[in-house]
């Protein structure tokens, strides 16, 4: 029953593809897409919320002044031309004339203004737009976002994930922006708008026909249906009864979307998040304050079994704080090869004699509850195999994230396991782990790892400020292979994020911020059966 | 007269009762490790102590437990749940969308099976010794011992995937929504897997229960009587056993609600179905403390109200409890 199914399924599929060059030119705009995910979002306002749950929708609903494409190109978007300062102290904006918000409003340069600092004083990311001092309007159509320092993050901040604009005329009310209503019922100027949220439910995002790029966007509806349940989403896409299957992460989930014939998987639209999956450590507590104590567990910790063995060729590996998809990604640092002997003899350096069980020191290692592949798996690894140099683990469980972030955020832990984005540009989302400035109890995601090497943060301020690409690439390099040699954290993996797309599917999104981007070349070349 | 004063008890202890829900649920949910604020924080990247003392002071959490519980007791007396943190919304909008389809499943999942345990039941307790006996008494063990997030995956890759004939995620067809009949049909469909689910752990208790009583009930002397008078043996067991063999089962039906209250929340997970199961998953990974309280308080509600329920059906069925109550 099932095999003939497929058969079929299959034979249909061929059948189609072989059509499509001459259906895509039929089938270019209209229908529905529905997109499912495990993110409830909290609402629908990217500018005071981070995240992929309320990203997703924000950056349908919202246009932006930029947008990125696969190679870190900054794209017109609300703003038709930029340009920056000699000085590097202002950025001034050109806007495009035919923008409106989803009630017919323009969009102007006072929109943009509020936007960003409203963005600055709410945002999540703090550091993103720090820099801004204030932004003037010399007309409707011209921003100037005047600097206190160089800020060459700035252009990545305008993606369409981290700098939706607002409409000034709905929101400067005075009120509390975080839980201003018309975030469950935003005013946007993107391509889709949203028409109805079903609590926990869906949302359904519809075409907006005053878009300002004409011809966009090409699909005529989306729905995000929100599933609890990572097999129910499966089995859904399985059955066609989902188009797209965005951040799916589990490597045995990953692969069974692979075999499935209706489907295409690809790891591309990541490069932005960045997602990196390492082991960090407590740097401020014995023996893991001696650098030759934690770089002798990275010798011991085999990356090659964990990435093909444990994760099963479906993620790639890392080996610094700046994940793999960033042209800031220095490629030549040290890469703790798989050496028990160098790890055994480091231990010996720094003084850790085995006892008569042949244990030189005890140790926990913690890990995030909820991402068995990525964390749990890993940690129960390492257990065994730094028992081959002598180090006893002993693994922690927390009962759910809460409780792990407690321990972590207040230093409680040795070793922990833990996922951490980039965000794009390292200003945003690398320093915070590496900045002495940033070790603050209490706080998850800051300096959990108390390191702190003055010369680090010296290159990290200056390459927070260098307008010049090269030598800003150059005091990054130098960051990186410091950052690696001190071992406060060891690399492991980039997580193996992937999206799955209905094959009939076009246009898809595959630039560095991939279903975080507006999808208005989405469409269907050869549309799905009913 | 006594039926409305024994009511009115049953209400003034319902309310202590509630009160020292309440207080307990406070007490635990504020105990259990980890900090909204530090949840919140997180995922800021970051963010400096200011903001965090901000968080705290935004949400009250910056008094002292005992003041943080006399508050949110004052705030319950006059219907106000708090806001959630993680939601932006007030709790109790968030728990009225939800409720319905809580509810909706929890019943269904409940009737039927009350309907088809007893069913099985008495059909198994005729012949107890017969195969189908032996196959009910296996199948019910196997449903009551399977934890029933299990039994829904299993369903779900049966009847979604190896054999696809039933919907299985949602409550309906949210792509191309129907209308009138068209759209009762459609629930009914997206309804049959999850509260199959819930129902099989269930059946095997009614039918285990009824097939007990049954055997009971039918060696007692009056249905023996009624069988010597030549009544025919459909009628002695209509109307003469299952009245007397169902008192059990209705009691059963009350204490079991805080139970399917329960497997409603993790079927709910398992089949995305709209109601306060993902609210409160959702809300014990943020620490959402408001929305969290609010949904373990309304959960209490109802299975109090069940237990009171449960008690006036079983003194109108039997007269004998009625009796005793003098």
């Amino acid at each position: 029953m099932l095999s003939k199914r497929s058969f079929f399924l299959g034979a249909v599929g061929a059948l189609i593809a072989l059509g499509a060059p001459g259906l895509s030119r039929a089938q270019s705009t209209g229908g529905t897409v529905v997109i499912g995910s495990t993110q409830v979002p909290r609402h629908f306002n990217g500018a005071v919320q981070s995240g992929i749950a309320t990203a997703l929708p924000s950056t349908q609903i919202f246009a932006s002044p930029l947008r990125y494409d696969e190679n870190w190109n900054p794209k017109p978007y609300l703003a038709e031309s930029w340009e920056t300062a000699k000085d590097g102290l202002s950025v001034t904006l050109h806007l495009v004339k035919n923008a409106v918000f989803h009630d017919g409003q323009p969009v102007t340069s006072a929109d943009v203004a509020f936007s960003i600092l409203t963005i600055k004083a709410n945002h999540p990311f703090q550091t993103m737009l720090a820099a801004v001092d204030k932004v003037e309007t010399p007309d409707p159509y011209t921003v100037v976002i005047k600097l206190s320092h160089p800020h060459p993050a700035l252009l990545l901040a305008m993606s369409p994930a981290l700098m939706p604009i607002l409409p000034k005329h709905i929101y400067d009310d005075g009120k509390d922006i975080k839980s201003n209503p018309a975030n469950l019922k935003p005013i946007g100027s993107g391509p889709f708008k949203l028409t109805e949220y079903k609590q926990g439910e869906y949302y359904t995002l519809e075409k907006f026909d005053k878009f300002f790029i004409k011809g966009r966007p090409k699909l005529d509806k989306i729905v995000v249906r929100l599933i609890s349940d990572p097999n129910a989403m499966i089995v859904s896409a399985e059955r066609g009864d989902i188009n797209i299957v965005p951040f799916v992460a589990g490597v045995r989930d990953i692969a069974r979307l692979q075999k499935a014939p209706n489907l295409t998987v690809t790891d591309k639209g990541f490069a932005a998040i960045g997602p990196l999956n390492w082991l960090a450590f407590n740097t401020k507590k014995k023996p893991l304050d001696d650098a030759r104590v934690r770089q002798a567990i990275a010798y011991a910790a085999n990356r090659d079994f964990i990435v093909k063995k444990l994760m099963g060729g479906q993620a790639t590996a890392s080996t610094g704080p700046i994940a793999p998809g960033s042209p800031l990604a220095e490629k030549n640092v040290e890469t703790y090869k798989y050496d028990v002997a160098k790890a055994n003899k480091l231990l010996d350096e720094a003084g850790l004699k085995p006892d008569g069980d042949g244990v030189r020191a005890t140790m926990t290692i913690d890990y995030i509850p909820g991402a068995d592949e990525q964390q749990r798996n890993i940690a129960e690894y390492l257990r065994s195999q730094l028992k081959k140099v002598g180090l006893k683990l002993e693994v922690r469980a927390a009962s759910d994230f809460p409780t792990w972030a407690q321990r972590v955020s207040n230093h409680d832990f040795d070793m922990t396991m833990d996922t951490v984005f980039n965000w794009g540009d390292p200003v945003i989302g690398v320093d915070r782990t590496y900045l002495t400035s940033n070790i603050r109890k209490g706080i998850i995601w800051s300096n959990t790892q108390q390191y702190s090497n003055p010369k680090v943060d010296e290159l990290l301020a200056k390459a927070a400020t260098e307008t010049v690409p090269e030598k800003r690439k150059a005091l990054y390099s130098e960051f990186q292979k410091i950052v690696v040699a001190d071992a406060p954290i060891y690399y492991i993996n980039q997580t193996p994020y992937h999206n799955a797309f209905s094959k009939g599917l076009a246009g898809l999104p595959t630039s560095i911020w991939g279903i975080m981007s507006p999808l208005d070349e989405l469409y269907w070349a050869t549309p799905p059966k009913q | 007269m006594n039926l409305v004063f024994h009511i009115m008890g049953k209400l003034v202890n319902a309310a202590a009762l509630l009160l020292a829900v309440l207080v307990l649920n406070f007490c635990l949910i504020h105990l259990a490790p980890g900090d909204p604020v530090q949840v919140i924080a997180g995922e800021m990247g970051g963010a400096s102590a200011d903001v965090v003392a901000a968080l705290r002071a935004k949400y009250g959490l910056d008094h002292t437990l005992t003041e943080q519980l006399l508050t949110y007791l004052k705030n319950v007396a006059s219907g106000d749940f708090g806001y959630s943190y993680y939601f932006n919304q007030p709790v109790l909008g968030l728990i009225l969308q939800r409720l319905p389809a809580t509810l909706y499943l929890a019943f269904s999942s409940l009737i039927a099976a009350v309907v088809v345990g007893t069913m099985l039941g008495v059909v198994s307790a005729r012949r107890p010794n017969g195969l189908l006996s032996h196959g009910v008494t296996v199948l019910s063990l196997a449903g009551y011992a399977a934890p029933v997030f299990w039994t829904g995956l299993l369903l779900l890759l049966l009847f979604g995937s190896a054999w696809p004939i039933l919907p299985v995620s949602g409550m309906a067809n949210v792509v191309d929504p129907k209308t009138g009949f068209a759209y009762v049909l459609d629930v009914l469909k997206h309804l049959v897997l999850p509260s199959l689910t819930l129902a099989l752990v269930f059946i095997a208790q009614y039918s285990r229960l009824a097939r007990v009583n049954m055997i009971d009930v039918l060696s007692a002397d009056y249905i023996r009587t009624a069988r010597a008078k030549g009544i025919p043996e459909s009628v002695v067991i209509v109307k003469h056993a299952l009245r007397n063999m169902l008192i059990p089962t209705v009691t059963v039906v009350g204490l079991q609600f805080g139970n399917l209250f329960a497997g409603a929340v993790l079927v709910e997970t398992v089949f995305s179905w709209p109601g306060m199961g993902r609210l409160v998953f959702d809300s014990i990974l943020r620490r959402d403390y408001p929305t969290l309280m609010a949904v373990l308080f309304f959960s209490a509600v109802i299975v109090i109200a069940a237990n009171i329920i449960t008690d006036i059906v079983y003194r109108l069925i039997d007269p004998r409890i009625r009796a005793g109550a003098r």
